[in-house]
């Protein structure tokens, strides 16, 4: 299949899981804000988990497919999708053709970016092991920058998938307003006591300079150091909650520097930060501690909701009526719609 | 020297901080390298990355294959056996050719007036001084390099530039530098590297790394595009060795 960018959309880029393995060298790891949304996108299409896909942000773009069939999995906030002018489900499988055209109506109070999945994933060229755009340093995805008008993208090779497939209700991400779960440390001794009751109790709100980068937080008491904001410089990894010298936290997300000088003083856990990462700015943000165990745990039951996901997928759920797979006869792949007559 | 004093610390579910203390200092940063060079030889389930920085060495694994109880004991192991202050002996050493002043080190002057140096003379000192680089970071490649001769201390620019080139050798405070890729930035520049610091498509993609010993050394402008040119056609091969203690 081809894509052709009509028009891009606010921030429309190629994202996967991230470029792993280069941070010791100063390469940040970049990827997909909301990661369970890609993931759960690519299992209904039958793509590995780590496929590229676009990622959408607050206005969507315009793409016209073309050059054979496929499949669409549109996942993460709802920006409204329409395929040929007709609303079109999220988290399901949709079919298209040549000639076909996904539109947006752009967000509706319900998450801040979506992820276009497609069947076989978007083929660009891997750097460093990954196709996520990572702009700052103008690599990966398409030349390292956004989409722009008249940009044509071509997919990979398709896997199995069965349109109007959707991930259940019970097995998408949490998208609620919980409190953001947040592991304690590695720099909360550099933090007066009174401020960590403060970072755990109050209500900020979401700034609108926030990016890719980083979530910065407005409003709620200041947080006080003990020494001062400035350590000699280490790690920052996803999700680290930074205090700088105005007390206020910022949340490091997908974009962040590999290495930075402020305390940290502890790191949400992933499944939080991509829900952070759907929050309109101005959204009302806390956070509670958890262990790094507890953490672990939390990964373990999204790892057996994916799982779910996986067989749920494998056993289509198709009417016999009417579907359509992809079905490989010696060594050939076709793409089989049927519909039952009479 | 009793044991190593070190902190294991959390960075959430998927991270662990071994923290070697709140300094710029070659024996904790010969320990962060020590520690990574052993965990790289001998990985353990779910090892994911590691990022050496100034002055810890970050442990990121995947949390559904780690066992969290069996890597702090592993890591404690570790702290125990590490001997202090590595650095120094047989080290990865990198030499970078630099065209000094001109268009390529526009603060070259500001250098030499601030520090009461001859340009020539801030040239020497700088490409004499022992410098080791602590961490990449900031963007992609940066090396974050110690062991400056203080005498060629200057601040940074109190108006940073909104453009410095690629490759541009820079001092910083007490710091020296260069920066990797083409971004904004404060430190004071005074030369240039022919070939690029950092090239996602070549191997090594970054030239000077953290636990190298960096040499830079002068050349002119017939031997700045003779490199250029070996470079663009990848015949040019950065000139990695190791320093001794002698040397």
């Amino acid at each position: 299949m081809k894509l052709t960018i009509q028009t891009p959309g606010a921030l429309t880029t190629i994202q996967d899981l991230g470029r792993w393995g280069y941070q010791a060298i100063g390469m940040p790891v970049s990827g997909a804000m909301d990661a369970p949304a890609l993931i759960r996108g690519n299992i209904l299409l039958g793509n590995p988990d780590n496929a590229a896909a676009l990622e959408v942000t607050m206005a969507g773009p315009s793409i016209m497919f073309g050059d054979g069939d496929g499949a669409v999995a549109i996942t993460g906030g709802d920006l409204q999708p329409k395929l040929n002018g007709q609303p079109v489900q999220n988290w399901t499988v949709i079919a298209v053709h040549s000639g076909d055209v996904l539109t947006f109506g752009g967000i509706c109070g319900k998450g801040f970016r979506a992820y276009v999945c497609v069947s076989g994933g978007i083929d660009v060229p891997p750097v460093m092991g990954s196709r996520s755009t990572y702009m700052k340093a103008k690599i990966g995805g398409l030349e390292g920058r956004k989409l722009q008008k008249g940009d044509e993208l071509i997919t990979g090779t398709a896997g199995i998938f069965t349109p109007s497939m959707s991930c259940p209700e019970n097995l998408r991400p949490d998208y609620s307003n919980a409190p953001l779960r947040t592991v304690l440390g590695p720099q909360d001794s550099y933090i007066k006591s009174e401020g960590i009751k403060t970072f755990l109790t109050a209500e900020y709100k979401l700034s609108s300079s926030s990016d890719r980068m980083g979530s910065r937080m407005e409003g709620g008491k200041l947080i006080e150091h003990v020494k001062g904001p400035d350590i000699v410089s280490d790690a920052i990894p996803m999700g680290a909650v930074q205090i700088p010298g105005q007390g206020l936290p910022i949340v490091m997300m997908a974009d962040r520097q590999t290495t930075g000088g402020y305390v940290k003083i502890g790191v949400v856990h992933a499944l939080d930060v991509a829900r952070l990462s759907q929050y309109m700015p101005g959204s009302p943000v806390k956070f509670s501690e958890i262990s790094q165990e507890q953490g672990i745990d939390i990964s373990r039951a999204e790892a057996e909701a994916l799982n779910s996901l996986r067989s749920h997928v494998s056993q289509p759920a198709v009417t016999h009526e009417r579907g359509a797979m992809n079905v490989i006869v010696d060594g050939e792949k076709f793409f089989v719609e049927w519909e039952k007559l009479s | 020297m009793a044991s190593i004093e070190a902190k294991i610390l959390p960075a959430g579910e998927t991270c662990i901080f071994v923290d070697f203390g709140e300094k710029i200092d070659m024996k904790i940063n010969g320990c962060v390298q020590a520690l990574k060079q052993s965990l790289s030889e001998k990985p353990f389930d779910g090892l994911r990355e590691l990022v050496p920085t100034y002055r810890s060495l970050s442990v990121y694994f995947d949390p559904l294959s780690v066992n969290l109880q069996a890597l702090k004991q592993r890591l404690e192991g570790e702290l125990a056996g590490l001997s202090s202050g590595e650095i120094g002996g047989n080290s990865p050493e990198v030499r970078v050719p630099v065209f000094f002043g001109g268009e390529f080190g526009p603060d070259l002057h500001d250098v030499a007036e601030h520090t009461h140096l001859a340009e020539d003379e801030v040239v020497k000192r700088y490409c004499d001084s022992p410098l080791y680089c602590f961490m990449n970071g900031f963007t992609p490649g940066f090396p974050y390099l110690g062991g400056m001769d203080s005498s060629l201390e200057t601040p940074r620019l109190k108006n940073p530039r909104e453009y410095i080139p690629a490759n541009s050798v820079a001092i910083g405070g007490a710091q020296a530098g260069a920066y990797s890729i083409a971004s904004p930035g404060g430190w004071r520049i005074i030369g240039r590297v022919p070939y690029e610091l950092y090239d996602a498509n070549r191997d090594p993609a970054v030239a000077i790394q953290a636990g190298m010993w960096v040499k830079f050394y002068p050349v002119d402008m017939t031997r700045y595009r003779e490199i250029e040119v070996q470079a663009k056609n990848g015949s040019y091969k950065i000139e990695y060795g190791r320093r001794s203690l002698a040397s």
